[in-house]
């Protein structure tokens, strides 16, 4: 762990072409991200998180923890890499053909990326909510069934359908769906498609959500329902949620990250980032410059 | 000028049309401000010459030689001294064999009398002149159309959009050309079928349990007692076809499941062709194996576990067919399953499942119409296969459930109702149209519901 975490001569070697940006700037690590990337509870630590696709490099050392009961939001223009990076936090970029991902994940101080660590329990444990509403071609019921029925997290179907009943509550869509479980989840609604998958994965019982951009394929009101949402789901879960839009992350967020071209540039409480950002980058982002 | 010559003349000409009209354009542009100036680029006005050059002239040529020898053998006939002409049709048919017959030099079955001379001779220069003639019009027919197309060039001339419309009907006529074709094979069968349920009662046909399509010719003979139950035909083919899915549907499915979901690139860009190169061999390889290695191995097998097997027998057939039908259900359902989309599978898999329990779970189910389709589809093209069941399932009629017994099916008995003689007012040859119509029906039908459900699994994500 120690040798991920640089000096600030390191940085300024590694970082040189942007040196006149951080004049005077607290530097906290050698992969130059400006601002606290660490916290004082952390559920997700990564240190100096590299990502391949092929020859590509996506991401480049990224040291971010991500806090208890915190919402993250990860903001930057598109593909900066920070659809990549939530990825590897629950290790979906497996999947990918071609993704090498090197550094440190841990969760709960369990290295993610250990051999002992199996990418199903561990995908049990860090859900994901996607861009484009998926919900599978099956009863309402079923799709909230799917994760307890595989991990066996139910005794009975009464346990099932408390589980059910519990999961489609905390996602506020109970009243709306109660009466037609047993029809698919295909004829919701995109905003009711949407909280679904956010009740799928809560079904689990998971620590931490995963949102890769939840709201960009909704109108407004299922937003704004979903902001909501997760606001209420602070409670009892941590999220990570990628947007594009900053006034999404500055409602549902208390810290975010300001990802570029693959590095972490920026992280910080988000009042912080949008009112006073310290990064130029950063700046000209969120005031609209470029993005 | 002899036909192919003249088309080729044509094809020619068409080409010196298209060469003239894009010069034309070319040359009338150039006193319209440059070719930007045309409505259509220069080549359309070529293929706009070429097109009224070749198209009319191919239409009277088409015409002209379909009705030639009709016209040609009326004009003969009219010569014939007046006792021919008042023969019956069949001989004077023959008398019109003989006459062409010696036109064209060949042995010639009477005598060769002044009248039959004359009449030869008449053919000839009847055929000479058509000849001629229809070279004539048909060249001189692409030169005016050509020509007059050529005429026509000039910038506001539209010729992209007609060239269009022409092209369209071209289309048109293109799928016409098929749907009819489907017509008629369609309407042939039906009325041949009619004409044997005239004999035949259809309930008797489709009920019957006895098959032996053999009648008696005299009437002492025996063991031709010509009973049309088609029902063991039926039964037959849906054992073969029955043991050939039971063969390929679980390989092809699990080979599709592969293929789509674990293979790597490399190995699916290789392996996908080399599966689809069953689907490639000709069937009539296939029947040979069946019969040649495949049935003997069942039966040895069978004698060494004390069954008795036939040397041709369902079995042996029904295995080969599977093989053969195993493309058919792994490329089709490879295609669906690949259709289902990656976000289906990111879901299950941020759920926590396998792989294997995401294809059991979420892939197969949603993949599921799809895949009844190509099975569907697998399944007509079972009941249609012909050589296999010839070479290597056996020619007896028998109602029989047991695979290792010789059984024959629908198409196999409409082979060898035809092959041979055959005298079209017997029931037995028409028996073979009647067995084609269920035949026909019955696939039909099949595709009907497979392309219904694999449209239907279309709209599912679109």
């Amino acid at each position: 762990m120690n040798a991920t975490m640089g000096t600030l001569s390191d940085a300024a070697t590694g970082v040189a072409g942007r040196a006149d940006a951080m004049d005077g700037l607290r530097i906290r690590n050698f992969s130059g991200t400006v601002g606290e990337v660490t916290v004082a509870n952390p559920r997700m630590r990564t240190r100096g998180v590299d990502v391949y696709y092929g020859d590509k490099h996506a991401i480049k050392n990224v040291t971010l923890d991500i806090g208890s009961n915190e919402v993250i939001a990860m903001i930057g223009p598109s593909g900066c890499g920070k659809s990549t990076f939530l990825r590897c936090l629950n290790r979906m970029n497996d999947t990918v053909e071609g993704c090498r991902v090197t550094g440190h994940i841990t969760l709960d101080d369990k290295d993610v990326y250990d051999r002992q660590m199996d990418p199903v329990v561990l995908r049990a444990q860090v859900g994901m909510v996607f861009q484009k509403p998926n919900p599978f071609p099956k009863p309402i019921y079923d799709n909230i069934a799917y994760g307890p029925r595989i991990h066996g997290i139910a005794a009975s179907r009464a346990e099932l359908d408390e589980i059910v009943e519990s999961s489609l509550r905390r996602a506020g869509l109970w009243d709306e769906v109660k009466d037609r479980l047993d029809q698919p989840g295909t004829g919701l609604s995109g905003g009711q498609q949407q909280r679904l998958c956010i009740a799928r994965a809560i079904a689990v019982s998971p620590e931490v959500i995963l949102m890769d951009e939840p709201c960009s394929a909704l109108d407004p009101i299922a937003t704004a329902k979903i902001e909501e949402l997760i606001d209420e789901l602070r409670q009892n879960y941590t999220i990570c949620i990628v947007t594009h839009s900053m006034q999404q992350a500055a409602r549902v967020s208390q810290r975010t990250a300001y990802f570029h071209l693959g590095d972490l540039i920026e992280v910080g409480e988000t009042t912080q980032i949008f009112t006073n950002p310290r990064h130029k980058l950063t700046e000209d982002y969120i005031t609209g410059r470029f993005g | 000028m002899s036909t192919p010559l003249l088309i080729a003349a044509l094809l020619v000409l068409t080409a010196v049309a298209y060469v003239l009209g894009r010069r034309r354009s070319v040359a009338v542009s150039a006193g319209a401000g440059g070719i930007r100036n045309l409505h259509s680029l220069p080549s359309y006005y070529g293929s706009y010459a070429a097109l009224w050059c070749l198209i009319p002239a191919l239409l009277v040529l088409a015409l002209w030689v379909a009705f030639r020898s009709t016209i040609v053998t009326e004009l003969v006939v009219r010569d014939l001294p007046q006792e021919m002409q008042q023969l019956g049709p069949d001989r004077l048919g023959l008398v019109l064999n003989d006459v062409r017959n010696l036109t064209s030099g060949n042995v010639v079955s009477r005598e060769v009398t002044p009248e039959l001379r004359a009449a030869a001779d008449h053919l000839k220069s009847l055929e000479r002149t058509s000849a001629a003639a229809m070279a004539v019009v048909v060249l001189s027919l692409g030169v005016i159309g050509g020509g007059l197309a050529w005429r026509q060039i000039s910038p506001r001339l539209r010729a992209r959009n007609r060239v269009e419309a022409i092209v369209n009907v071209l289309l048109i006529v293109a799928s016409l050309i098929a749907i009819f074709t489907t017509v008629g094979i369609v309407l042939s069968v039906l009325f041949e079928s009619i004409l044997f349920f005239r004999t035949v009662p259809m309930t008797s046909f489709l009920f019957g349990l006895d098959w032996s399509p053999q009648i008696a010719l005299r009437a002492d003979q025996a063991g031709s007692s010509g009973a049309f139950g088609a029902v063991p035909l039926f039964t037959g083919t849906l054992l073969i076809s029955g043991i050939a899915m039971l063969v390929a549907v679980p390989i092809g499915l699990m080979a599709a499941i592969y293929l789509s979901e674990y293979a790597s690139r490399e190995f699916r860009a290789v392996a996908k062709p080399v599966l689809e190169v069953l689907a490639g061999i000709p069937t009539v390889v296939y029947g040979f194996f069946a019969a040649l290695t495949v049935a003997p191995l069942v039966r040895d097998a069978g004698v060494a576990l004390g069954l008795e097997v036939a040397s041709e027998s369902a079995l042996a057939a029904g295995l080969v067919m599977g093989i053969m039908i195993i493309p058919f259900v792994s490329s089709l359902s490879d295609d669906v399953i690949n259709a289902v989309p990656q976000s289906m599978r990111d879901a299950s898999y941020a759920l926590g499942a396998t792989q294997s329990e995401t294809v059991r779970q979420v892939v197969l189910p949603a993949a599921l119409p799809g895949i009844v389709g190509s099975i569907l589809l697998a399944v007509s093209r079972a009941i249609g296969e012909t050589m296999i069941v010839v070479m290597a399932a056996g020619l007896s009629a028998k109602l029989t459930a047991n695979p290792l017994d010789s059984v024959t099916t629908v198409t196999v008995q409409i082979v060898t109702l035809l092959v041979g003689d055959q005298e079209f007012d017997s029931p037995k040859t028409l028996a073979a149209f009647a067995l084609g119509l269920v035949l026909f029906v019955v696939t039909l039908g099949l595709n009907v519901i497979a392309l219904h459900v694999v449209r239907k699994y279309r709209e599912q994500y679109e």
